[in-house]
């Protein structure tokens, strides 16, 4: 066993299962309080990459130095698409809240296409290339080669957001009435849980932490165009589902879980079929176990 | 009073005014500034932001006022129709002759249509159709039986593929390939609705969408057999019982067999509503366990929807790999799926003229008014959303058949004796 290749292999799973996660964190809460497929969550992750990107530029011109220009582009990109999803949570979803299932998939799918033509329109449908943001670190010098100052700044950050994240549901009042909505949003009503707000925060925090996703994955392949957030999104909702849709802690297991997998299978079986791979993971996992590894299976009464 | 009409025009004024900073601000970054990442320019573009501002200040005032309309109409209305039509044309609608006529003189104009157009619009109306075949489809699996389904470009795909490999391997013929094109898609719909029948219906859509993109990777993928990411090119046209045709004269002939596909399509479609398994698939969009508890074979059923709707796809994939010579798998995206469900939302899920109607929107539209074609896709996503926002029901709202009763005990309120129900 060549152990260099596995290492290559599992540490490269883990950076692009820390993305996964991140972008998961978002379906699985949306999911989680409204029960709505957020489809177009894919593409706030890309809006953030281009806002990203913008900032970026705009900033280089100004002669800011590297590592200011990385934090104040990731804040920036973070802030506008906080407000995208709050947007798009306004227009798109809150006049269906009481309109059953299908209807707001529609409408989320629709938003999906408008968000991708509109970068396409006011932005351009080629590839633009991300300027490298983070820097070398002379302490990765040694291990550079398998897994670069990157890779450790994308899986340091997703680490950090998510821990501040899973404290932030677990010990503020927020995340408090967070978990009584999506335990059961009428009930929460009752107790004078103000619903709406709790739904914008959860589209504020889930577009956040899509557009850190978006802008550290930037600056780490170089390259942006409007089509990234359709592949980023569908795997980070099998993430989603793999962990157990409505999770938090399942969508980041299921985020690692998914890089890693999808590592290994380009590694050791076929690099042609990893989106294929991906796919045929969430469909098997749909059909056959739909509550992921940590969700419970639920019983429809009539 | 005065005082008080200019208070609310005040406040909606600042109302609208607040929106239209809002989405100047938000639009800011990416309407207004280009970068060029080449040669590291920068062009501020804030003409954009005026347009925004704008745009968002007059349609908040059209957003406001359909929210209102919206809520105050919360109870359904008896008929599906409008008022202003319903008093206006009601009469036609409900007149068979009249219909009759409409439908013969259309029927009239598609068949005399290539030969007063151009190649070009001939090309055109061959897509209308095969939109038309396509929408139909899905508007089975969509519309009837509630399915949310995003994978129809993958059975469109599969016709295509199959006539092209059977061509290319076996030497058959497009005669024969038409309908097992149909055949093999029909299977392959079937075989993916059986591991997906007990999915709900978001986890259906996405499984679906997966399954879509797996179709498409996988022609991508098996390089030597089905010609990778170039596709296959070189596919015969249709024959005409051995004749030689130009290049025109095909275009025509196949114009004639989509429209034929898609005659049979409507008939066949508009049957199978009014059918038992039709009725059954109305039914299960309803409710499944009634309509289990009913004796209804809920399993057989769907599969019945899947292997319907995809043998249209299959039917006018054939046709397209037959029109165009040359295929690839990127024709068959997820866009592909997402412009057929448009098509269907659009139209009025469950109505098949209004699919016809979304179908004409979507193809013939961006092709007359070549301006508008940039802004097509966007145009429609927000089409996409504001339907669902505000009429859910699509442009021409399908209609449930309607039973007449005649009752001589019958006493209503007009004094007629006979009653829809």
């Amino acid at each position: 066993m060549d152990w260099q290749y596995f290492f290559e292999l599992l540490l490269g799973g883990l950076t692009r299962g820390s993305i996964y996660a991140l972008i998961a964190i978002g379906y699985t809460m949306v999911y989680g309080v409204i029960e709505l497929i957020n489809f177009a969550h894919g593409e706030v992750y890309m809006l953030g990459a281009f806002t990203g990107l913008i900032i970026a530029s705009v900033l280089a011109t100004l002669g800011f130095p590297i590592p200011m220009i990385l934090i104040l582009a990731a804040i920036v990109a973070i802030v506008y698409s906080a407000c995208y999803g709050l947007t798009m949570e306004k227009v798109a979803y809150k006049p269906l809240r009481s309109a059953g299932r299908l209807s707001p998939l529609i409408s989320a799918i629709g938003m999906s296409l408008f968000l991708q033509n509109y970068i396409i329109l006011a932005q351009t449908s080629d590839f633009l290339a991300f300027p490298r943001l983070i820097p070398d670190f002379e302490f990765m010098e040694p291990i550079a080669h398998v897994f670069g100052s990157s890779d450790f700044v994308i899986v340091v950050a997703s680490g950090i957001s998510m821990a501040f994240l899973t404290l932030f549901i677990k010990f503020t009042k927020m995340g408090k009435a967070m978990r009584a909505t999506a335990q059961n949003r009428k009930m929460a009503m009752l107790l004078g849980i103000d619903a709406d707000k709790v739904i914008s925060i959860t589209f504020i925090i889930g577009s956040s932490l899509a557009a850190l996703g978006g802008v550290l994955i930037a600056s780490h392949v170089g390259m942006v165009n409007f089509f990234i957030g359709f592949m980023a999104g569908i795997k980070a909702f099998t993430a989603a589902v793999l962990g157990g849709i409505g999770s938090i802690p399942g969508a980041m297991l299921g985020g690692l879980f998914l890089g890693l997998s999808e590592s290994f299978a380009t590694g050791y079986i076929a690099s042609d079929y990893e989106d294929v791979f991906a796919f045929s993971l969430l469909v098997v996992f749909l059909i056959f176990r739909p509550s992921g590894i940590m969700g419970k299976a639920k019983v429809e009464k009539v | 009073m005065e005082q008080a009409r200019l208070n609310i025009i005040l406040h909606e004024l600042k109302k609208s005014v607040l929106v239209s900073l809002w989405f100047m601000f938000l639009t800011f970054p990416i309407m207004v500034i280009r970068v060029n990442t080449l040669d590291h320019t920068i062009m501020w573009r804030w003409t954009n932001m005026a347009m925004i501002g704008c745009a968002a200040f007059v349609l908040s005032f059209f957003w406001r006022w359909a929210m209102k309309k919206k809520e105050a109409s919360a109870v359904p209305a008896k008929s599906s129709w409008p008022y202003w039509a319903r008093q206006n044309w009601a009469g036609y609608v409900e007149n068979k002759t009249w219909i009759y006529t409409l439908q013969g003189l259309m029927l009239l104009g598609f068949i005399i249509l290539p030969w007063i157009v151009s190649t070009y619009k001939t090309n055109i109306l061959i897509s209308f159709l095969t939109y038309v075949v396509l929408g139909l489809g899905l508007n089975i699996i969509v519309g009837v039986a509630g399915l949310l389904f995003l994978g129809h470009a993958a059975f469109y795909a599969i016709g295509a593929y199959s006539y092209a490999l059977l061509s290319k391997y076996l030497g058959f013929g497009f005669w024969i390939a038409l309908p097992m094109g149909g055949i093999i898609a029909a299977l392959a719909g079937v075989a993916l609705a059986f591991p997906v029948l007990r999915l709900r219906g978001d986890y259906l859509a996405i499984v679906t969408l997966g399954f879509g993109e797996i179709v498409r990777l996988l022609l991508e993928n098996a390089g030597s057999f089905t010609g990778g990411p170039a596709g296959i090119s070189n596919i015969p046209r249709p024959q005409f019982f051995g004749m030689h045709l130009s290049v025109a004269e095909t275009n025509i002939y196949i114009y004639y067999i989509v429209f034929a596909l898609a005659l049979v399509t409507i008939i066949a479609v508009s049957r199978l509503k009014d059918s038992r398994i039709g009725r059954a698939l109305q039914a299960l969009r309803e409710d499944e366990i009634a309509c289990e508890a009913m004796g209804i074979d809920r399993v057989g059923v769907k599969l019945m929807a899947f292997g319907l709707g995809t043998a249209w796809a299959g039917f006018a994939g054939v046709i397209f790999a037959a029109k165009t010579t040359f295929i690839n798998p990127s024709s068959f995206t997820f866009f592909e799926s997402a412009i057929i469900l448009s098509i269907v939302v659009l139209g009025g899920m469950g109505s098949n003229a209004g699919v016809i109607l979304g179908a004409a929107f979507l193809v013939l539209l961006p092709e007359y008014l070549r301006a508008f074609s940039e802004y097509r896709m966007i145009l429609f996503a927000t089409a996409m959303v504001l339907m669902m926002v505000f009429r859910p029901t699509g442009l021409i709202p399908a209609r449930g058949r309607r039973y007449v009763v005649h009752d001589p005990d019958l006493d209503l309120d007009d004094g007629s004796k006979s009653k829809e129900v």
